[in-house]
């Protein structure tokens, strides 16, 4: 199964029944086999004319009551960063995939890259959080699917899947039902829906979300707004909700974060990868196991929100830290932010268009640890 | 106490408006309400879709499911909404430099794919909001903020663009022939397909005082005696027809509702899958 | 059925509109207000109503009310 597949393979199983987008390299087999597989399972796709209006379509299709789903790659992904803040205003659940490739703009197409971590944080403007998760296998895109509609239902948020071109386009071999049942959490209408508040001020939480149509009226938009959805500019109902948008997934960190581990708990080397590069990371570990090196590796598959708690635990007891990224360092200024440990953390960068090799990664670690730790 | 429908479709808590004195944004507004209760269409089944400025402002005072969204692309999320649920009656609210500048590339796509909305766009040739520059319909030589010597652009003829892109149902309609705009709006609604009315509204702040257009009620006067009537127009030569407001139904045709050809599409799959 | 002007002071603007379309003269607009001049020339045709961008003035509609002022 190719990776894009199994984005949508997990994304039905999720319950997605929306799909809008439009063609961009290397995403595009999601939205083909959404056009092929959405009629039968009663979901809809539609084609739109650009990525704006695909943000747009799926944000509507949200409201009117089904999971929605768009993908993209970089170019798209900042046409779409307007739109996605409009869904984090708003605090509507939708997931937007962005099959990275090699930038800025037009870049190289068909080449891998991981140089839009930064902008699926910050890439729409002002204070707000978003969940961005990123898988390393295909299975794993298709597990991490499956959670990121879960997460984007249970905080009404958009939820970025941050694939890139190796794994879009990978094919492995994989059993799917491996996972058993995974708990899919769906949309629940609660039953007091007399005095329903779409945007409760629940500390660190957020209101269920009634669709449109069910008999509970209600207003959604992009301007700050009360509990009722309703436009205003008192300032500090403004500083309530942009507190609750950020901390309703900051302060639930612990519920959201996923990372996997591997190799040593203690040692000379803590690598930190995710995506694609950790598989050329994992390969080095083996090599310079072999050359007597104790080496550890970290990977995160919630790459925001960044999993510091647990960073800060396992990162002191390696002498040495390198983030291993596709692009010129943009994971790394957060690894750095929570080790702090001045010239402890370095990183190995490739930023042309090519994947790493293991032995690239081996050198250059030999390199930088030549003149002693 | 206020008018029957104010209380029935309205968030009277948001009244009174914001717009300026004069401005018609709520003339038109009432102009869509009226249409709604003549339908008797069911407030939990309507949607409002609104983008930004003056106009979109109008989806926060309306008593429906209501939906504020980004500047130009009120479209394109009311056609996430509608292909979503088809049962909604979908309305969008939009003003002229909302849709006719940035909007247009979903306008002219929502069109061409006939799916079942009712676009009302507010014309009311400036952006207000932002305090009066110009907009893609302003005439041209009249004055704004960003043309203060005149603008030298060619205005679009949106209701043209609209039928090239083909949208079923065209009209426009003007602030001052409430009665019509309500009836063209009605049509628009019940119409199975793309519909598009224009109307014709009066900025009174911006627009007015920039190009010395009087009172609001001389604004409304000059719709008044500068619009005809497109069957009365039909048999006037052109040269009478310069400079003068087109009003009613220009189009009003059947033709494959987006929504339905996919659900037909998904029928015939069915079909073909046993 | 008995018709009644009523004007929500607090949302009118005081634009003139509706002074201006009534067609027999019986509004004006006093401290940026619209004010019923003289109820009796008032013919409850309603236009007021239709052209107010604001909603701030309407014809209430009371069905069959016997109370003492159910006009002429």
């Amino acid at each position: 199964m190719q990776g894009n597949e199994a984005v949508v393979e997990g994304a039905i199983r999720a319950g997605m029944r929306f799909y809008a987008g439009y063609p961009i390299t290397p995403s595009t087999e999601i939205a083909e086999l959404c056009a092929e597989k959405l009629p039968f399972v009663g979901g809809k796709f539609i084609q739109m004319e650009d990525e704006i209006a695909s943000m747009a379509a799926i944000i509507g299709a949200s409201l009117a009551g089904l999971k929605a789903m768009t993908a993209t790659s970089g170019p798209g992904f900042s046409l779409m960063q307007e739109n996605i803040g409009f869904a984090a205003m708003a605090e509507v659940p939708c997931v937007v995939v962005d099959v990275q490739r090699m930038g800025p703009s037009t870049g190289m197409p068909t080449s891998p890259a991981q140089g839009d971590v930064m902008q699926s944080r910050w890439g729409t403007h002002g204070d707000h959080s978003i969940i961005v998760l990123s898988p390393s296998s295909v299975k794993e895109a298709y597990y991490v699917t499956i959670q990121a509609f879960n997460l984007s239902e249970k905080y009404r948020t958009p939820v970025v899947i941050l694939m890139d071109e190796v794994i879009g386009h990978l094919r492995e071999t994989v059993n799917l039902d491996e996972y058993g049942d995974i708990e899919i959490i769906e949309r629940k209408i609660p039953e007091d829906i007399e005095n329903y508040l779409p945007y409760k001020d629940i500390e660190n939480g957020v209101a269920p979300l009634i669709p449109f149509g069910k008999g509970v009226r209600y207003h959604v938009t992009g301007l700050v707004h009360n509990e009722k959805g309703l436009p205003t500019n008192d300032t500090k109902i403004a500083e309530r909700l942009i507190k609750r948008l950020v901390d309703k997934i900051e302060k639930n960190k612990e519920d959201i974060v996923m990372y996997k581990e591997k190799g040593e708990k203690e040692g000379d080397i803590l690598f930190i990868s995710f995506g694609s590069t950790s598989r050329a990371v994992e390969a080095a570990e083996e090599e310079l196991k072999k050359e007597g090196f104790k080496v550890g590796i970290f990977r995160p598959i919630t790459i925001w929100p960044f999993p510091d708690t647990r960073l800060r635990k396992i990162y002191p007891k390696f002498r040495k830290i390198f983030v291993v990224e596709m692009n010129r360092g943009q994971l790394y200024y957060e690894v750095d932010r929570v080790v702090k440990r001045e010239g402890e953390v370095e990183n190995i960068n490739k930023a042309n268009g090519e994947f790493f090799t293991p032995c690239e990664i081996v050198e250059k670690v030999k390199e930088r640890i030549k003149n002693g730790f | 106490m206020a008018s029957r429908l104010v209380e029935e479709y309205f968030r009277k808590e948001t009244l009174p408006n914001i717009w300026c004195p004069g401005c018609s944004n709520g003339i038109v507004t009432m102009a869509i309400v009226r249409a709604i209760d003549n339908l008797k269409i069911g407030k939990d089944k309507v949607v409002v879709v609104s983008g930004i400025g003056c106009s979109s402002r109008a989806s926060g005072y309306l008593d429906f499911n209501t939906l504020h969204t980004t500047h130009g692309r009120a479209i394109a999320f009311a056609t996430g909404v509608k292909f979503a649920n088809p049962e909604l009656t979908v309305i969008v609210i939009t003003g002229d430099g909302d849709n006719a500048a940035i909007g247009g590339n979903h306008f002219i796509h929502a069109a061409r794919r006939n799916i079942d909305i009712t676009v009302v766009m507010y014309n009311n040739h400036i952006y207000g909001m932002t305090g009066g520059q110009a907009s893609p319909t302003i005439p041209r030589y009249d004055k704004a903020t960003t043309a203060p010597y005149g603008s030298i652009d060619r205005d679009f003829d949106i209701c043209k663009l609209a039928i090239g892109a083909g949208a079923t149902y065209v009209a426009r309609g003007t602030a001052y022939h409430v009665q019509q705009l309500v009836k063209l709006i009605e049509k628009g609604i019940s119409h199975k397909g793309f519909s598009f009315i224009k109307a014709m509204s009066i900025c009174p702040t911006y627009y007015g005082r920039r190009n010395k257009k009087g009172s609001p009620a001389d604004m409304l006067k000059w719709l008044k005696d500068n619009s005809i009537d497109i069957n009365k127009a039909a048999k006037m030569k052109p040269e009478e027809l310069e400079g003068k407001i087109i009003i009613g139904e220009f189009v009003n045709i059947e033709a494959p509702e987006y929504t339905e050809e996919y659900q037909k599409m998904v029928e015939r799959l069915k079909v073909s899958v046993k | 059925m008995e018709k009644k002007l009523v004007i929500i002071e607090d949302w009118c603007k005081g634009c003139g509109i509706c002074v201006e379309f009534c067609p027999v003269r019986v509004l004006e607009i006093k401290d940026g207000k619209v004010r019923l001049i003289d109820e009796d020339r008032c013919i409850k045709c309603g236009l007021c109503e239709m052209r107010c961008p604001d909603f701030a003035i309407y014809l209430e509609v009371k069905k069959d009310v016997e109370g003492v002022n159910a006009g002429k």
